[in-house]
């Protein structure tokens, strides 16, 4: 648990000035080679998405003025043009509209699967990474259990039993998502327990939980943000895919899983009742997992 | 293979480089780290690299093989190996000269060589990918030999084990059996012996001076004068990238021209250096001309008298058994250990690595159970009692780990740390004005208070970290290493620094460590560890002054000394 590269910083301290003044790190050479940093387009994309995301979410009638559940049957399946930039479906409902207020659905569920995954995951994971190796063994096999159903197969089980809707759907991935974030949660306590600054706080006469509170939860814990963002994006995949199957919300809600379905009777005749919310599926899952895997990079050992 | 590689020249030397500077596009404001360098090595010569981190001696040393990090701008007049204009060389040239005319010897062993091979290989690696045995079983024959020439007992069976199976002073006689297998005739050895004890040290300096014997040479890169002063012909003393002293080895280290080199030496700390404030030591005027070093320190403030007994240790003995997987060899790692503290008293103990100091300190410490014997804690029991039960007497009994940064939690601010520890409620001015006091006492201000440690040099941190000890108003602080991983002179302000606090406030001190200088210039009484035993113990000056058991005098015998090193060359001469 050592880390013998932070003293390596010491810098020569003159001979006639206090130490104080020659505090300053000394950057390693490499940390600077390659010159300016690169500005990173796919990065800066993807924060823009998700700042619309999450604005259409809170406030889809600013994109549109259409209604997403009132279509013109008159004015079914025209294509993409200047009066319905994504086209209209069967019924005559404006797909721009549909897909912008199924932001909602989306994101509502994706976080509150991946809340749901986390809460359950930080408790399990945590309890793992304790010195007990009999409650280790039982709730690191209960992930194992779980991690080796399919995602989207064991979300469908759990939704079967739930019965369908918003909530139940939620809780479905969240549970598919428990070995994921537990495991990490684990290792990273397991990493903590036995740091030396968990010691050090022994030898001050914490008790065992003064320790936890103070030392040991707080620094499993800042690499959850890390995680969730990581993770969000194929949350969303699978909830748009319970959707597409019926398990999700239901017809007429514009969810995008749902306008999927919708749009395979036509798909023939009429590409983009379904091309344009699977885009959309597509783009949000990329968006998120760019900014996670970026933040995953950049933090990387930082969090030990 | 005959190029002009293998021509051993015996007059003309091998590498003669004037006016290097190296920099990095980029870095460093696009000034260059190191500038104007000089350096000339002739066979059977040892030119020795001194200084503290970071100034730039590492680098410098790498420049000669082009290995000096990616991206590194170099430039001298003239840069010559082996009489060629090494400013020509291309990629393919610097590779044959690797191995073949210069050798690497790396600090860390373990890192350094590969996990998956064989240490034979290797060795073996070296001879024939240059191409010098081509025949497999002079390859063979020429490893061993190689191996048996550093010093590794049955090369035969050696050459078989990977670098993890053996101890760390094989390891690094390995790692010079790879650096000399294609008999270079430079050796360049980047703090070959910093994480070796002095025993193990002593070997390996025997093994690098063998090799100058037989015509290398050595360039030898060092924060240890001590280690220098034994073996090298000529110093260049180092700093902030600049070449600050140099010369013969006598002429540098009697006759320090630069202030900076006498700093250096004066700040090593020995028994002569007892009682006095290390930072503080200048040299008498006049008393340059002279061989011996006279030295003036300020003294400390005056010690107090050593009183009532505050730790007690017991009989205590403490062995661990391997995992299955190893077989379940139980391992005796203490056995039989008893010692007292009086307040105001500093003990030492010193001993070798793996002779049980560390266990010993956490079974002090209560984070480790004994499994014989009893460890009294203020007259009260503390190793007997369940934890809830210390936890009272906690406070009483403080810690200064050897890396300080490690032991902060990496969120908390100085403030943060040195107030975790601060007994009682209070108000927060109050405790805010403590911890400012505190940090005052360690030679810190208030503008610390916000800093993160991470932004802290080491000498800071390990200030913070003797703040925080001294907030628990404790009656023994036990010191595990705590400058081993500072610079020469930022030891010894952090070393005169616990020297004058310990006088001043009367804390008991329990100090670790494998330096034998420190222990004498601080510890009062001094307990000698080896194979978990004490083997030999009492007052500092009978102890190591006139060490009785063999095992003590052999380690005294190990530990470079500037004076010592420089007697043994003119008797070699």
């Amino acid at each position: 648990m050592t880390a013998p590269s932070h003293r390596a910083f010491d810098t020569a301290v003159p001979l006639d000035v206090p130490e104080d003044l020659a505090g300053f790190e000394t950057p390693h050479p490499s940390a600077t080679i390659g010159g300016p940093r690169r500005v990173r387009l796919g990065l800066i994309l993807s924060g823009v998405f998700v700042a619309f995301l999450i604005a259409a979410s809170i406030a889809p009638s600013l994109f549109t003025h259409f209604d997403p559940l009132v279509g013109d049957f008159s004015e079914g399946l025209k294509p993409p043009g200047w009066a319905h930039l994504f086209g209209t479906d069967r019924l005559g409902r404006d797909v721009f509209a549909r897909t912008v207020f199924g932001t909602r659905y989306s994101l509502l569920i994706g976080f509150g699967g991946v809340a749901v995954g986390l809460g359950a995951g930080i408790v399990l994971g945590i309890i793992a990474g304790q010195r007990n190796r009999i409650l280790d063994e039982a709730v690191s096999r209960l992930f194992d259990m779980l991690s080796s159903f399919p995602g989207v197969l064991l979300a469908m089980l759990i939704v079967t039993f739930l019965g369908q809707g918003m909530l139940n759907i939620a809780i479905a991935v969240g549970i598919a998502g428990i070995p994921k974030f537990g495991r990490v949660v684990r290792a990273q306590t397991q990493l903590i327990r036995d740091a030396d600054y968990v010691t050090q706080a022994a030898i001050y006469g914490l008790s065992r939980w003064q320790v936890f509170i103070r030392h040991v939860l707080p620094n499993v814990l800042v690499a959850i943000p890390i995680i969730a963002t990581v993770y969000i994006g194929s949350t969303i995949l699978i909830v748009s895919g319970l959707s597409f199957l019926g398990l999700g919300p239901q017809p007429p809600t514009p969810e995008w899983g749902v306008m999927l379905a919708e749009s395979r009777d036509v798909l023939r005749v009429a590409w983009w009742p379904g091309v344009f919310p699977g885009l959309a599926i597509t783009a949000t899952v990329i968006a998120f997992s760019v900014i996670g895997n970026h933040l995953q990079q950049r933090f990387e050992g930082r969090l030990a | 293979m005959s190029s002009v590689w293998s021509q051993k020249d015996r007059v003309a030397p091998i590498v003669e480089v004037r006016g290097l500077s190296i920099g990095f596009a980029g870095a460093n404001g696009g000034k260059p780290i190191v500038t104007d360098f000089d350096l000339t090595v002739s066979p059977g010569e040892c030119v020795a690299l001194v200084g503290e981190s970071g100034s730039g001696k590492s680098i410098t040393a790498r420049s000669l093989l082009n290995l000096a990090g990616e991206g590194a701008r170099t430039a001298a007049h003239p840069f010559e190996i082996m009489g060629r204009d090494a400013r020509s060389f291309g990629e393919a040239d610097w590779r044959k000269l690797r191995g073949t005319v210069t050798g690497l010897v790396m600090q860390d062993a373990l890192v350094s060589l590969d996990p998956l091979r064989t240490i034979g290989q290797e060795v073996a690696e070296v001879i024939s990918s240059h191409r010098i045995l081509t025949d497999p079983g002079a390859i063979r024959d020429r490893t061993l030999e190689t191996l048996g020439k550093v010093g590794i007992p049955n090369p035969a069976d050696r050459a078989l084990q990977y670098a993890h199976q053996l101890s760390g002073g094989l390891r690094q006689r390995a790692l010079i059996a790879s650096a000399i297998a294609a008999d270079p005739d430079l050796i360049i050895a980047d703090e070959p012996t910093t994480s070796l004890d002095v025993t193990v040290q002593a070997q390996v300096l025997q093994v690098l001076a063998e090799r100058i014997r037989e015509g290398a040479g050595l360039l030898l890169i060092s924060h240890d004068l001590a280690v220098v002063a034994g073996i090298a012909d000529r110093v260049i003393v180092m700093r902030n990238g600049r070449v600050v002293d140099s010369g013969p080895t006598r002429d540098v280290l009697t006759h320090p021209r630069h202030p900076y080199t006498r700093q250096l030496i004066a700040a090593v700390p020995s028994g002569q250096s007892r009682g006095s404030r290390l930072a503080s030591a200048r040299f008498e005027p006049g008393a340059v001309d002279t061989t011996a070093l006279a030295i003036v320190r300020e003294p400390l403030p005056q010690r107090q008298a050593a009183g009532a007994v505050v730790l007690e240790v017991e009989g205590i003995a403490k062995s661990f058994t391997a995992p299955k997987a190893v077989g379940r060899t139980k391992s005796v790692v203490l056995q039989d250990i008893s010692f007292d503290v009086r307040a105001g008293e500093v003990v030492g103990i010193v001993g070798e690595s793996g002779s049980g100091k560390s266990t010993c300190a956490k079974i002090v410490l209560g984070l480790l159970p004994p499994d014989e014997g009893e460890v009294r804690l203020l007259g009260e029991p503390w190793s007997s009692v369940a934890e809830a039960g210390r936890r009272r007497l906690r406070r009483k009994l403080q810690y200064i780990p050897q890396d300080a940064l490690s032991s902060f939690d990496p969120r908390y601010r100085v403030k943060d740390i040195v107030a975790e520890n601060l007994p009682g409620s209070g108000s927060r001015g109050a405790r805010r004005e403590r911890i400012v006091s505190l940090l005052d006492l360690v030679g810190l201000n208030a503008d610390y208070l916000d800093r993160l440690p991470r932004s802290l040099s080491g000498g800071q941190r390990q200030r913070v970290s003797i703040a925080r000890a001294l907030a628990a108003e404790p009656s023994i602080i036990v010191c595990d290493e705590p400058v081993s991983a500072l610079d020469i002179c930022i030891q010894a302000q952090v070393l005169d620094l616990l020297a004058e606090l310990q006088s001043r406030l009367g804390t008991a001190l329990l100090f670790i460590s494998h330096d034998l200088g420190v222990i004498e210039h601080l510890c009062d009484r001094v307990l000698v560890f080896q194979n978990g035993r004490i083997v030999e113990q009492g007052a500092t000056e009978d102890v190591l002054g006139r060490p009785q058991h063999a095992y003590t005098k052999s380690l005294l015998a190990s530990v470079p000394d500037i004076q010592r090193g420089l007697r043994a060359d003119v008797a070699a001469a």
